[in-house]
Order: structure tokens, then C-alpha cells, then sequence
């Protein structure tokens, strides 16, 4: 290893988030709740990237079954997901933009009536792919990402 | 079951048939004045509102129904916290449809999902009003015997004005609408209504501030009026109250046989000498609002004359 590189090794089983966004890696851990699981999981920052420039890398030990990719694909779906057995990507998954996404962002209007109803879940409905725009599905209030 | 929570939850062919049964109970109501009857109508209204839920009782009254409810949140379960959710199941055991006005957007929405009975919604917060909007077209199809080629003006508050928005939703389904959108550039209509269903749909508008630079172009003139209870800040209101006042001069630069509408209650956004001039249609517009909600009941609750 010389001065200029960390070296972080392979994982046997379970998938490498690739090509994300430099600096989205944290807050793809907390919204897949990685910090509730008992997986290894490394997340590497800025690494340097042809394609992007630099980019975030995260490798999980653990099925796939871990995480939602819907969640995934709505914060960025030009990630790869790449699917990992015995030591070797056997699978390279295409995320897309999910039709519907369920508690993972909250809506801000304070005119909604989730901001009265507490059990409500916030659910935000995909209603433009071409410009990836999402609106609360009781306001219609677009998120704001 | 149906429920009617935005003016799209039905398809054109829906719409003309509803205006059609409106129309005919417009004409012979006193035909229809059993259909409803052993029916309770429940109306929910969180927050105050005259003519809706009138229109609303007599609606149904009008129909040999019967009517209950409440019409403000304190005098509701609502000031002990009570949820919508756990509202409607309620009443669902109580009445056979209910109409809900919420102060809160999307309420209705959440009471359909909950709901043993039909729900209309009844104007949620700045969001949809759709009973408006079915007797804002059916006063239009009934005065002017059609629902597009027309250029239709909305004037006042476009962005906190529900009835404007769920017009331009229903009104872009028809062919050559145009629309001319006046309003101060503080209450200019949302972006998402902009973008999602005048440009999704390709038609033709133009925002303008000045009303009486337009007035020759309109074939209706929609009013609106600035709703202090839609204003966080009291300076704000003030400032826009008063932007657009119609009067008999200003309506001197309008077609013979353009109509003015308001979903009322009007404030001084039209002068009352307005009110003797035939174009203003907005009284008329009134009574189609009864005559359209019962046609509404009617179609919710899957009743006919047949089973009379």
C-alpha cells in the first residue's frame, strides 16, 4: 500500500454499492437503517472514479434482504448495486426509481394533514420519471431531496 | 364504493353523465324528492363554511333524506384529539355518506381510506374543492350549453385558491380551453399546476396582473376571493385584499355574453352593481351548486328514480 491509497478488502457474501454519489454514503446508511444491523459494513469516501471523478463505495456482508432498494433507488438510482457470492460479483442489479416510497422522507407542507395525523405513514408518489419529481400523496406538495 | 375526493376521480363520460342528472333534476326537482329517503347524510366540517354545507343539507333534503353533523372542529371529537382515521369509522356506523371540509390537505383523502361509506370532500385546505368544481361546470354547460372552446379568465388568489385549482384540473380535459391567470405575482397559481396539468396537457395560457388589459378576451371571468385564513402573516392579507375589485366599468371592456363567476362568499373583490348586470352569474351559480350535489348523492349512494 503506498501513502496515497487505503486498501479495504473483499467481502465474500453480500453486496458493494457502487458509484455513488461522492459524499451520499452517509446518508444511504441512515436511511437504510445499516446502523441497526450487525453486518459488517465499510463505506468508503472519495474514492477516485474515471467514470464520476470521485465517488462512494459501500460493501455489506449479508443478503440483499437487508435493505430496500426502493429506498436505494430513490435516493439515487444511478448506483450499482453488485451482488456478491463466494468472493465473486455473480450479479449486477439496476436500481429505478420506485412508483411509490413509504417513510423515508417526510412531507414539509404545514398545511398537510400528516403534519396532524401522527400514525400517518408519509407516502410520496413518483409523479414525473423524466424529471424525478415526487409529490406527498394527500397534498401533492412536492419533496424536496 | 365511490368516494369523490379530487374533481378527476371521474372520467369525462362520468362528468357528462352526473351534469346530465343535474340538469334534469334542475329542471323537474320535485321528481327526485324521494330518492334519498331512510338516507342520513353526514357532513364534517372541520372548519367554518356557509353556503357549502348548506348546499349540502339541502341537497340531500332536497332528496327526502336527512342530514347530521358537525360544523366546526371544537364542536367535535377533533378537540380531544381524535384522529380523521378513527373519525370517519365512526360515523361510518352513523350515516350512509358523509362530506367532510378539513383545514388540513389530503384529510379527505385519508377518511376515504378508512371509510365504510362514501366520503366527499368537501375542500381540503388550499388543495381541492371538488363539489365546487362540478357546479362551477355545471353552470357553465348549463349557460353556455358547452364545456370547451372557451377562454376562461381566473382572476384573484391563484395560489391558496382551491376552487381555481381543481377548475383548471377538470376544465384542460376539454377541447381548445384557454386560460388567462390573473393575479398579483404573490398569489400566482402553483407551479405543480402548471407544470403537471396545464403544460402535461399542452394548453394554451398567460399570466397577466392587469384585469382590465384581458377583460375583451374572456368568454367566463372566474373570480376569486382573497382568503384571509390562507395568510400566515396578517400584513400579507392586507396587502392583496384588495388587488382586484370588479365593477360596471371594468365589465363594460367584457363580452355581451361573458359570464361572471364566484364560488362565494364574496368580500369587495365584485361591486354589488355588478350583481344586476345578466352576465353575473354567480347567485345562479348557487343554486346549481344544490342541484349538482344532489346529483352527486344520488350517484354515490347508487340511487335512481327506478328504485322510487
Amino acid at each position: 500500500m503506498n501513502n496515497n491509497t487505503i486498501s479495504v478488502g473483499k467481502i465474500n457474501n453480500g453486496f458493494v454499492l457502487d458509484h455513488i454519489e461522492a459524499g451520499k454514503s452517509m446518508q444511504i446508511y441512515n436511511h437504510l437503517g445499516l446502523d441497526r444491523l450487525d453486518c459488517c459494513v465499510a463505506i468508503i469516501k472519495n474514492a477516485p472514479s474515471k467514470k464520476m471523478g470521485k465517488k462512494d463505495i459501500m460493501k455489506i456482508e449479508g443478503g440483499l434482504d437487508l435493505v430496500n432498494l426502493d429506498i436505494l433507488g430513490f435516493i439515487d438510482h444511478k448506483i450499482t448495486v453488485n451482488i456478491v457470492k463466494d468472493g465473486d460479483i455473480v450479479e449486477k442489479k439496476e436500481l429505478t426509481l420506485p412508483a411509490t416510497i413509504t417513510d423515508v422522507i417526510k412531507c414539509k407542507n404545514p398545511r398537510c394533514i400528516t403534519s396532524i395525523e401522527q400514525e400517518l405513514k408519509h407516502v410520496f408518489v413518483l409523479t414525473d420519471k423524466e424529471k424525478q419529481i415526487y409529490r406527498c400523496q394527500y397534498c401533492e406538495e412536492k419533496c424536496s431531496r | 364504493m365511490r368516494h369523490l375526493i379530487s374533481p378527476l376521480d371521474f372520467s369525462v363520460e362520468e362528468l357528462d353523465k352526473l351534469l346530465s342528472l343535474a340538469k334534469d333534476i334542475s329542471e323537474n326537482p320535485k321528481k327526485y324528492s324521494k330518492c334519498c329517503e331512510g338516507k342520513k347524510l353526514a357532513t364534517l366540517f372541520y372548519e367554518p363554511s356557509t353556503r357549502t354545507r348548506l348546499s349540502f343539507e339541502a341537497a340531500m333534503l332536497n332528496l327526502g333524506g336527512s342530514v347530521l353533523g358537525f360544523s366546526s372542529a371544537d364542536s367535535s371529537s377533533a378537540a380531544k384529539g381524535e384522529s380523521v382515521s378513527d373519525t370517519i369509522r365512526v360515523i361510518s356506523c352513523y350515516a350512509d355518506i358523509c362530506a367532510m371540509r378539513h383545514p388540513k390537505e389530503g384529510a379527505p383523502m385519508v377518511a376515504a381510506s378508512k371509510s365504510g361509506i362514501p366520503v366527499i370532500n368537501a375542500g381540503d385546505g388550499g388543495h381541492q374543492h371538488p363539489t365546487q368544481t362540478l357546479t362551477d361546470l355545471l353552470t357553465i354547460k348549463a349557460l353556455k350549453g358547452k364545456l370547451g372552446n372557451m377562454t376562461i379568465g381566473l382572476c384573484g388568489d391563484l395560489k391558496f385558491g382551491r376552487t381555481v385549482h381543481s377548475l383548471i384540473h377538470s376544465l384542460v380535459r376539454y377541447e381548445n380551453i384557454k386560460f388567462v391567470l390573473i393575479s398579483p405575482k404573490e398569489l400566482r397559481v402553483p407551479d405543480y399546476i402548471k407544470e403537471d396539468v396545464l403544460d402535461e396537457h399542452g394548453v394554451e395560457y398567460k399570466e397577466v396582473e392587469n384585469l382590465e388589459d384581458v377583460m375583451g378576451e374572456l368568454d367566463i371571468l372566474y373570480m376569486t376571493r382573497v382568503q384571509r385564513e390562507r395568510f400566515f402573516n396578517e400584513d400579507d392579507y392586507i396587502r392583496m385584499k384588495d388587488f382586484y375589485i370588479l365593477d360596471t366599468a371594468k365589465m363594460q371592456l367584457a363580452k355581451d355574453d361573458m359570464l361572471v363567476l364566484h364560488p362565494l362568499p364574496r368580500v369587495n373583490e365584485i361591486s354589488v352593481d355588478v350583481d344586476d348586470d345578466p352576465r353575473a352569474a354567480y347567485f345562479k351559480q348557487a343554486q346549481y351548486g344544490v342541484y349538482v350535489r344532489m346529483a352527486l348523492i344520488m350517484t354515490l349512494l347508487e340511487v335512481s328514480l327506478d328504485e322510487q
